[in-house]
């Protein structure tokens, strides 16, 4: 091992070389649809960093984490419908596309929503926890599917991007910059938690949370504020994915969105910083490139997945660079 | 209906300590299975027998490839393992199958309808799923408690080290007791079947609801399926039937309707969340 | 006489037909060692769990500088001055002993919803940590990861954690299982210094540490507390000869 730098540094810098060099690289080739997946691959990434917080760092293993996915989508479709229509929001509001707003109110709501949605599961554990998150999630995707103002089976569509001060995202490229920008902060937030006292309690609370107790914590309230701070930042990332397709449908609430966020983060590498990133890109490439041959390819998903939790538990990273060690 | 899943499911957790959620996927080859038996032969009931045999198989083979490696494993591999399954079975099927549902009729014995005291007609054949429901929770009732066969899986939901250390064969009553739940998860699938239509991914709500019953009921809990499963097919069949009605008081009726059949599919939801908030380890916890 | 730092009167617990304690007043007075022994069964871990609030009792009371604990939970309790030690070693397996000390003085300090700051170099955390580890005689183990310790040394982090909280009394259980002659000495030697910064209430089979050790002893049996005093009192009392010493005392 290199003085200071470690494997899991090398590869983790290499993935971050790629994501940025290919799209730039495909639009001077005048190639939009790498631009596209990029982003896809940066947006995911953002969500499963979110949900890493809350399950790699806490162990707290949330079924039901689409659900602040869809919400943050939502707010991004509702704003850009009632913009578009004219017609006020409730309370009075008027709708605006400005996409800083709109992630504030993102947030905000999945804060909000995970608060109770939290409170309650927090004070079961295990499988039961796991059960109830997803329960949860089932709850707003059902609402999500039968209230009929925002189109429900059949989703909502986002005709113009969301608007960015000074961007045109519109455009491919500025907007996966705009991606990659938000990605960068919610990364260093992590790595910011994960080194903090509150990433120590979180990880102890992991570990073992009569130890955690035994010095004087309650581990409930680490977890809620981990759960709630996790929520966000999926949330937010709902948004940009909804201004990415321009469309937004319950599909982002239900379980199977659930299942992949987890998916993304066991690929990669739990509780990792660069986890998320590679699990993404293992994950969206994989999509990409076997969806071309078969339609099929969600078997062969299952299989490699299988294949992960079985036999290479560390995921990606794990496999690549070997265990972390704490300090 | 629902109960046939449920127990399945609370039986595989309660000896196992594994969540499968895989069980969806057996439900649903338990129906084509029958559907493309019964079509075959032309007997449902042949069908129906088929259905059994081809989910306990598939179950069996299942429970000795994958799920065996799982017991040491936490819950989180144990549910991205079986997500995993659900995707290489569904997707399996529809290599088989085809995207298109298969139909499945109800055998003419049990066609028609019957009459309710108080008025109305009840379909015969839901009658008799009930029936089939009320049978098998006797039959599971017995099982557990009078043979030797109950005796072992009651010693393996209490400690199940012990009973290997007695010289049970521990592989084999797992791939049993895997083998029963998967039957009664294919037997679900076929009696719905004849109901709905049969195709991919028709296992995944109904897993969804069976683990909101066996939560509400109590993990492990048989009892506690039962009253689980009872419990929410009543609030279901009320809440879509009530509350439209109730909100028609104050709304107008094309709103009313949404906005209560919108709540409706969420109250199943609201009334687990509830209850964990009270009884976090559901009504019947720790109780065979 | 100043109030007992720890007091419990008349608690009782029962499990179905099981009466694990049954009436059992105890209390802890500064600057002493208050041992508590008991043959395997006679609700010492009960007992325990009443005490630090993991386990709620049917009825009595547990005073703690004089303020009722009933509906405290266990980081409640911790937070009020209740340093304790697990019988089983409860660590946080992948921390490295130092880690695990830091988020005990972390605790102490409050200041666990600090997101930013990294804990890593912070001398606020570290120092008083490594203090601690020094302490015990692990300060050379600082670095090694909690699963990868020796039981006897696992036991030291136990202690030296308890330490880093500041407690205004101990309540340490079994401390000395599991360690060999060396390391009981070393123990019994640490811990008679240690009474003076809080009293102490040690659950033990060792027989020699807690005749070395006690100021008082408590003796339970089928959850009752059969006799209270000193060294001299208990070895000399019949009932306790009977019910638990044997002849060996």
């Amino acid at each position: 091992m290199m003085a200071g730098v470690s494997r899991e540094t090398w590869i983790s810098a290499v993935l971050v070389a790629l994501l940025v060099a290919v799209p730039l690289a495909a639009t001077a080739a005048g190639e939009p649809f790498y631009v596209t997946l990029a982003t896809r691959i940066a947006i995911l990434a953002l969500a499963a960093v979110g949900l890493n917080i809350a399950l790699g760092l806490g162990g707290l293993v949330s079924f039901g984490h689409a659900a602040f996915f869809g919400l943050g989508g939502y707010v991004a479709g509702i704003f850009a419908t009632h913009a578009f229509n004219g017609a006020p929001l409730p309370f009075g509001f008027a709708a605006t596309t400005a996409m800083p707003v709109i992630w504030l109110v993102a947030i905000a709501l999945c804060g909000l929503v995970a608060l109770p949605i939290g409170a309650i599961s927090l004070r079961t554990a295990g499988v039961y926890f796991i059960m109830i998150t997803l329960a949860f999630a089932q709850m707003i995707y059902y609402f999500a599917v039968s209230w009929p103002d925002y189109g429900g089976e059949d989703g909502l569509s986002i005709y113009v991007r969301n608007s960015f001060p000074g961007l045109n995202t519109a455009q491919p490229l500025p907007y996966f910059l705009l991606c990659l920008g938000l990605l960068a902060a919610g990364m260093v937030l992590f790595w910011c938690i994960q080194g903090s006292r509150f990433g120590a309690a979180l990880e102890a609370s992991r570990q073992n949370a009569t130890r955690l107790a035994a010095v004087g914590i309650t581990p409930f309230g680490i977890r809620l504020a981990a759960f709630v701070i996790s929520a966000m930042m999926t949330g937010l990332a709902g948004a940009l994915f909804a201004d990415l397709n321009r469309f937004v449908s319950p599909s982002m609430l239900s379980w199977h969105m659930s299942g992949e966020l987890i998916v993304l983060i066991i690929l990669g590498g739990k509780g990792r910083l660069f986890g998320p990133l590679a699990g993404a890109m293992v994950y969206v490439l994989f999509e990409y490139a076997l969806g071309g041959i078969t339609e099929r390819w969600q078997f062969f998903l299952g299989l490699i997945l299988l294949g992960v939790v079985l036999f290479a538990r560390g995921g990606l990273l794990g496999l690549l660079a070997g265990k972390t060690r704490h300090g | 209906m629902l109960f046939l899943i449920a127990a399945g499911l609370t039986l595989i957790f309660g000896v196992m300590g594994l969540i499968n959620l895989a069980h969806g996927s057996l439900y649903m080859i338990g129906a084509f299975a029958c559907a493309a038996v019964a079509a075959a032969t032309g007997s449902f009931w042949i069908g129906l027998v088929a259905s059994l045999a081809a989910a306990a198989a598939a179950g069996a083979l299942m429970e000795v490839a994958v799920i065996r490696r799982l017991y040491e494993r936490d819950h989180l591999d144990q549910v991205l393992a079986t997500f995993a399954l659900i995707l290489i079975l569904s997707e399996g099927m529809r290599w088989l199958f085809g995207s298109f549902p298969l139909y499945l009729d109800i055998p003419p014995v049990l066609q028609g309808a019957v009459p309710l005291p108080g008025g109305g007609q009840y379909q015969l054949y839901r009658l008799a799923i009930i029936g089939v429901g009320i049978v098998v929770a006797v039959g599971l009732y017995l099982l557990i408690s009078r043979t030797r066969l109950g005796m072992r899986i009651r010693a393996g939901e209490s400690d199940r080290e012990m009973i290997a250390a007695l010289g049970v064969d521990i592989r084999t009553l797992y791939t049993v007791v895997f083998a029963l739940g998967a039957a009664l998860a294919g037997l679900a699938g076929a009696l719905v079947g004849a109901l709905q239509s049969v195709q991919v991914g028709m296992g995944e709500p109904a897993l969804i609801l069976a683990f909101v019953v066996i939560v509400i009921g109590g993990i492990g809990s048989i009892k506690g399926a039962l009253v689980g499963a009872v419990l929410v097919g009543v609030v279901d069949t009320m809440g879509r039937f009530l509350l439209p009605k109730l909100l028609a008081l104050a709304l107008p009726i094309s709103q009313a309707n949404s906005v209560g059949a919108a709540l409706a599919s969420m109250l199943i939801y609201i009334v687990m969340a509830l209850i964990l908030a009270f009884r976090p380890r559901g009504l019947f916890a720790g109780q065979a | 006489m100043a109030e007992p730092i720890l007091q419990l009167s008349e608690i009782r617990k029962t499990f179905g037909a099981l009466k694990a304690t049954d009436g059992v007043s105890l209390d802890l007075r500064k600057g002493e060692i208050h041992a508590l022994i008991g043959p395997n069964g006679a609700g010492k871990s009960t007992l325990i769990h009443q005490i630090c609030g993991s386990i709620r009792p049917d009825s009595g009371t547990i005073r703690f500088l004089g303020e009722d604990m009933a509906g405290l939970d266990m980081a409640a309790r911790v937070r009020k001055g209740l340093g304790r030690s697990f019988q089983i070693s409860s660590l946080a397996p992948e921390f490295s002993a130092l880690r695990n000390v830091m988020l005990a003085v972390q605790a102490r300090q409050g200041s666990s919803y600090r997101f930013f700051r990294p804990v890593a170099g912070d001398r606020s955390l570290t120092g008083p940590a490594m203090a601690m580890l020094e302490r015990v005689g692990l300060e050379k183990r600082a670095k090694v990861p909690a699963a990868e310790l020796s039981h006897g040394e696992r036991r030291q982090l136990e202690i030296a954690i308890a330490l880093a909280l500041e407690p205004k009394a101990f309540l340490f259980d079994e401390p000395m299982a599991g360690l060999g002659p060396e390391g009981s000495k070393r123990l019994t030697g640490f811990l008679d210094g240690l009474r003076h910064e809080a009293p102490i209430l040690l659950v033990e089979h060792d027989m020699d540490a807690v005749f070395a050790l006690a100021d008082r002893i408590s003796v339970l049996v089928y959850g009752r507390i059969i006799a209270t005093g000193t060294v001299a009192e208990i070895r000399s009392d019949p009932e306790v000869r009977r019910a638990y010493l044997g002849d060996a005392a």
